[in-house]
């Protein structure tokens, strides 16, 4: 068993609120060591500290490096390594499109401006003029914004 | 490190943010327009999980009960949530003012805490601290916009409502038992620091809106020893009703 094979495994495994992206592509797995054939320790994070998904995602994580045949599977979650959205992957950042998400831009954390959410990509015609109409969602991680070049609504995924 | 202080500290900030989280569901399902009802949830989800974030620290350093026991089981005289957040959420006027004075004063703290000298409170500030700029933008744009781009009714009412508010955020900043250890052992920068950077950052975001900040000094004193307005105890019954049915259930 490698690092390899258990990354494989979590790329399968789901965000439950976003199904077109993998816990991996996401960013939150922080950390996977593979100390034996028999026992891996995977570590986590969540997107916003107040998460609902977290659990469900971190006893998803365990059964599927169990089912890999595994049966010492440790899982934390802790906030050694924060989440932030610099963490996802170009194949997260493709799958969020792909649910009509826009993705978010990459940002120095310590400097980012909240009017960059002023001219956020349409993920459907990608056209800049757009509004952020509110920084809240139907989830933490998402914010509404308007296109007035085809004129959608559409939800952007929040840079933080 | 001083568990009794940490503690002391935790179950102030956690509780603070606990009771108003629930106050701002409360706007689930009500909120003047669709955005601000989905905001004042996203907003009361996010200040739980600030909540519970507390409450384990608190149970892993400091010996204190489990998050949900901590959380759920303890009346109002066990409580350290100060007067503020306690209030009835009242028109929304009060509680976009009540948001917007709360979480400068919540930036101000997690900003403080990310140097704090206990290592898991610092990381956690560190993560907390990207999310509250999305609670500031949102309530300082309703000031502005209700204060200088509204008319002279919301001006007018903004402006009551924070006169209204003002003793009671100050109330925010009543010290609590372990002050000067807090201080010393670099753990935090203390109640007077706090209010200090405060009022310098509510005046800063203000200015734009033309509301006036009030000038009273008058403090609303007593949550962090226990002493509690009479709208606590029936937010606590309610907000723990299921859980007491049975403690012991698994969710």
């Amino acid at each position: 068993m490698t690092k390899d094979d258990v990354i494989a495994a979590l790329l399968l495994v789901r965000d439950p609120e976003i199904p077109t992206i993998s816990v991996y592509d996401m960013g939150i797995i922080t950390n996977v060591d593979v100390l034996s054939d028999d026992d891996v320790h995977v570590t986590m994070t969540p997107t916003f500290v107040g998460c609902p998904a977290i659990d469900v995602m971190r006893s998803d994580v365990e059964a599927a490096v169990r089912a890999l045949g595994m049966t010492h599977v440790t899982v934390d979650v802790n906030f050694d390594e924060p989440w932030t959205t610099n963490r996802l992957t170009e194949a997260g950042r493709a799958a969020l499109l792909k649910h009509g998400l826009a993705p978010p831009e990459q940002f120095d954390t310590l400097t980012l401006k909240l009017d960059v959410l002023n001219n956020v990509a349409c993920p459907y015609c990608g056209s800049r003029d757009t509004d952020l109409k509110s920084p809240f969602g139907p989830t933490l991680c998402r914010s509404l914004h308007y296109c007035n070049a085809c004129l959608q609504a559409f939800e952007g995924f929040k840079p933080v | 490190m001083n568990t009794a202080a940490l503690a002391d500290l935790c179950y102030r900030m956690a509780d603070d943010e606990l009771v108003l989280a629930h106050r701002h569901s409360e706007w689930t399902g009500l909120g003047p327009i669709l955005e601000e009802d989905i905001a004042f949830s996203s907003i009361a989800q996010d200040k739980l999980g600030h909540a519970q974030a507390l409450y384990a620290i608190m149970h892993e350093l400091c010996g204190e009960p489990e998050p949900d026991t901590a959380a759920f089981m303890r009346n109002a005289e066990q409580m350290r949530c100060s007067h503020f957040v306690e209030l009835p959420i009242g028109e929304y006027d009060f509680s976009l003012v009540r948001h917007f004075l709360f979480d400068v004063a919540e930036y101000v703290r997690w900003t403080a805490l990310t140097q704090s000298s206990v290592e898991p409170l610092a990381k956690l500030a560190r993560k907390i601290h990207g999310e509250l700029k999305y609670h500031l933008y949102h309530a300082q744009t309703w000031m502005v916009q209700l204060g200088a781009k509204g008319n002279e009714e919301s001006h007018a009412r903004m402006q009551s409502a924070l006169r209204e508010a003002w003793p009671y955020a100050l109330g925010m900043f009543e010290p609590g038992n372990h002050e000067q250890a807090l201080i010393d052992e670099g753990i935090y920068i203390g109640e007077a620091a706090t209010q200090e950077r405060w009022l310098a950052m509510v005046a800063e975001l203000l200015a734009p809106s033309t509301l006036d900040v009030p000038s009273t000094t008058d403090a609303q004193l007593g949550g962090r020893k226990g002493y509690h307005t009479d709208h606590l105890q029936p937010m606590l019954d309610e907000m723990t009703e299921v859980y007491r049915l049975d403690p012991s259930a698994e969710w």
